[in-house]
């Protein structure tokens, strides 16, 4: 006898339908599974076979084929369990398939015939209402992150037993119920710029950045708390958008990091991978999203960044320009999303100490050039703000004096943003991202201001490139400013922020 | 291009033919000029303080404006400060290396030498090519004493180089000055026992001219009014590398003002900035 289930499966960000096709006849006694099955997949054979027969029901001794069908797409994971398990039993007759076509099915069996909870759901459910399905069983942790979509009931199953009392119609699931209001709010963030002591400088700094979208390297002896700043810029930028909060839990669902509960995402990524992180862990590969996805609508914060391989580094470049990354391989191409604010760190010079009052600095400066020259020119062009963060005193650190909380600076954030919004009228996000053409319309200058901006560039050595960026972040501390035109102020702010462009200073 | 003097030149600095160990040839770059009779050396600490460079640049400055050659080593630290307040001032500078004209030590400072070499000149005894090998410096220190009427030495460890270039300096009848500096500062070393040991101190340029028979130069005035925020932050600021978080305590002004004055000012060349966005005062002139 035949039996389909249906069921899906997540390639690159999008599910796409999976039948489940299983056929019981003649032959010597055996389980087969089809259709370009990965390991885990060839193993559900074994989880299967004793989830059914521990829930009560029982395997026949006959050739049984399972077949994944489109059966040229590579099948992973453990998600597979349950359809095959529902489908042998709709296929010796223990149990009636009819509600098997409106419904889809996935989940994680165990031996003893539980379900546990698997990843994409998100991704999944949206394929799911896409086919106009009227219902989906999914594991019971999962249940609140698929119900997120909305037009399709949701039936959590806790076991195979119950899915089959209620696909058989005996004691039907209710569909879930989402509770009102679910997931942490911004504000429940276990960090806070109030924890940051002194560092007026780098706070201003981060400010901006958050305001404007703007890239930022800060460079400071270990210890300086560049990590700090770096970790909170996340909680000063705009809250999450539903649709932005939608798709970053569907990345992170698929990836498999959403916390337990499985509400949506409420506050901005933040992720910080180690240095010695692959080209293919940072953009993505094998179908899976990269460092930059899962940093997608947050912040990727790179410390120690001339500790990471050069050619790491190097593939940021076309995603911090697109914003999206398109990654190729031999039987597929994938693009993933990529809308991430970088903050890099690294130190000042190889023994940490340059500018530094209390230590001195050991190194040669042929070594400091060296160990600075690491760094691509075509990627710091990218980052618009340099800031160096010296270390706190002592005295300061044990100082009572509270900073500034994250909220205030975030709804001076949030007006700058409103700002650029107004401006940019949905050609532009931020000004980071202005076009060449947008930097010219919006980031015109007075006539005092062009000459300032001149005098400045030549006054201090800086590089060409530096000019554009200059005026990037003067716009931007404008927009904080309320003011409808970058004035000269504004732009002797931005200037202090472009350290890498001036000429090697002296190494006092 | 590099020409190559011998004693027997006319062109050869008078000076060095009458040293105890005069060189065999000399390896110049640029050009030797009359003027340079009147020579003072400026020598002192690799690693020098932001106050050793102040004093440095504002002595290469003041010493050019009186129309007094500025002779150093192109080293890190005071010697090229020397040199470029010299070249700041539209003077002329003459950089005696230890190693090939052609070979720049330390390589950073490629840059400044094709400027010296446009202004004034680099010299070597040794031939193009050669490498800078450690014991052709000590040896150079004596033609850098030899070219001058009198050797300058700002900042110094026990140990320092500027110890041979005076006492070459003694040994050739050149006169020894020395400036003062913090007793608590490790550079101050090798200046003070100088001073102990009779060397004359250096408080402004008319002492050296004097000594050495020179004619000062006109004074001038170059008062700059400040303003505002300006006025505040620079009132703040000393030799003493100060971070802009600190500045902007001291000050009681918000970051971003803080970071526009010190721009301005900046720009107006009264501020040096240094690695980790610490500011000094970058001269004196307006203190002494």
């Amino acid at each position: 006898m035949l039996a389909r289930v249906r069921s899906a499966a997540v390639l690159g960000l999008q599910a796409y339908a999976v039948d489940v096709e299983v056929d019981v006849g003649g032959g010597l006694p055996a389980l087969t599974i089809v259709g370009l099955p990965d390991a885990a997949v060839q193993e559900a054979k074994e989880r299967v076979r004793a989830a059914i027969r521990n829930a009560g029901f029982e395997v026949p001794a006959r050739k049984i084929t399972i077949n994944l069908a489109p059966a040229d797409v590579r099948k992973a994971g453990p998600a597979f369990d349950l359809p095959m398990a529902v489908g042998i039993l709709a296929a010796t007759g223990q149990l009636d398939g009819a509600r098997l076509d409106s419904t889809m099915l996935l989940g994680e069996l165990s031996l003893d015939g539980s379900i546990r909870p698997v990843t994409g759901l998100l991704a999944i459910a949206l394929a799911a209402r896409e086919q106009r399905l009227p219902s989906l069983i999914v594991p019971e942790r999962n249940a609140s992150e698929a119900a997120l979509v909305e037009g399709i009931d949701i039936h959590p199953a806790p076991t195979l037993a119950r899915v089959i009392a209620h696909l058989s119609g005996r004691a039907p699931i209710q569909p879930f119920q989402p509770p009102e209001a679910s997931g942490p709010g911004p504000d429940a963030c276990e960090h806070d710029f109030s924890e940051v002591r002194g560092q007026e400088h780098a706070r201003r700094a981060m400010e901006i950045a958050a305001a404007g979208g703007h890239n930022v390297m800060l460079v400071g002896p270990p210890g300086s708390g560049k990590t700090m700043l770096a970790r909170r810029l996340a909680t000063i930028l705009p809250p999450l958008i539903w649709p932005e909060a939608i798709e970053v839990t569907r990345i992170h669902s698929i990836a498999g990091l959403l916390p337990g509960g499985g509400g949506p995402v409420r506050v901005r990524p933040f992720r910080s991978p180690h240095h010695t992180t692959s080209t293919a862990a940072m953009i993505g590969g094998g179908g899976r999203p990269g460092e930059i996805t899962l940093a997608h609508h947050g912040v990727l914060f790179l410390d120690e960044l001339p500790e990471f391989h050069r050619d790491v580094l190097e593939v940021l470049r076309q995603p911090l320009e697109d914003r999206v990354v398109t990654v190729a391989r031999a039987q597929l191409t994938l693009t993933f999303p990529a809308a991430f604010m970088l903050v890099a760190a690294m130190n000042p010079c190889p023994c940490g100490h340059r500018g530094d009052d209390r230590v001195e600095c050991v190194c040669t400066p042929p070594q400091v050039a060296r160990y600075l020259g690491r760094i691509s020119g075509p990627l710091l062009d990218r980052l618009d703000l340099h800031v160096e963060v010296p270390r706190v005193p002592p005295a300061d650190l044990t100082a009572p004096v509270v900073g500034e909380a994250s909220s205030a600076i975030r709804a001076r954030v949030c007006a700058a943003r409103e700002r650029q919004t107004a401006r940019f009228a949905g050609t532009c996000a931020a000004n980071a991202l202005m076009t060449g053409r947008q930097l010219r319309r919006y980031g015109r200058l007075g006539d005092g201001a062009r000459e300032f901006l001149r005098s400045a560039i030549e006054r201090l050595g800086l590089s060409a490139r530096a000019h554009d960026r200059i005026i990037r972040v003067a716009r931007t501390i404008a927009d904080l400013d309320g003011a409808e035109e970058v004035a000269v102020g504004h732009l002797a702010e931005a200037v202090q922020y472009r350290v890498f462009d001036r000429r090697l200073r002296l190494p006092a | 291009m590099a020409c190559l003097l011998t004693p027997d030149d006319e062109a050869f600095p008078a000076a060095l033919r009458r040293i105890a160990d005069p060189p065999q040839a000399l390896h110049v770059f640029g050009t030797l000029a009359e003027a340079d009779r009147k020579a003072v050396a400026v020598v002192g600490a690799r690693r020098a303080s932001p106050y050793g460079v102040a004093v440095a640049e504002w002595l290469g400055r003041e010493l050019a404006r009186s129309g007094v050659t500025v002779v150093s080593g192109l080293a890190r630290g005071i010697d090229a400060a020397a040199h470029r307040g010299a070249l700041e001032a539209g003077g002329r500078t003459i950089a005696v290396l230890g190693c090939g004209v052609d070979v720049v030590y330390p390589p950073e400072h490629a840059p400044l030498a094709r400027v010296i070499a446009g202004a004034g000149a680099l010299l070597s005894e040794y031939p193009p090519g050669t490498p800078p090998l450690k014991h052709q410096f000590p040896r150079r220190n004596r033609l850098i004493s030899g070219l001058s009427l009198g050797v300058v030495v700002v900042e110094g460890r026990e140990d320092s180089g500027a110890l041979i270039t005076a006492d070459c300096a003694l040994e050739q009848g050149r006169e020894v000055f020395a400036i003062p500096g913090p007793v608590f500062s490790p550079t101050s070393a090798l200046p003070h026992r100088l001073l102990q040991q009779g060397a004359k101190l250096v408080s402004s340029v008319a002492d050296i001219l004097e000594e050495l028979h020179l004619p000062a130069a006109q004074p001038h005035t170059a008062a700059v009014r400040l303003e505002g925020p300006e006025a505040l932050v620079y009132a703040q600021l000393s030799f003493e590398p100060q971070h802009i978080d600190q500045l902007a305590a001291r000050c009681g002004l918000a970051a971003p003002e803080v970071s526009r004055a010190l721009l301005g000012l900046e720009l107006g060349g009264l501020v040096g900035v240094l690695a980790g966005q610490r500011y000094v005062r970058a001269r004196g002139s307006d203190d002494w």
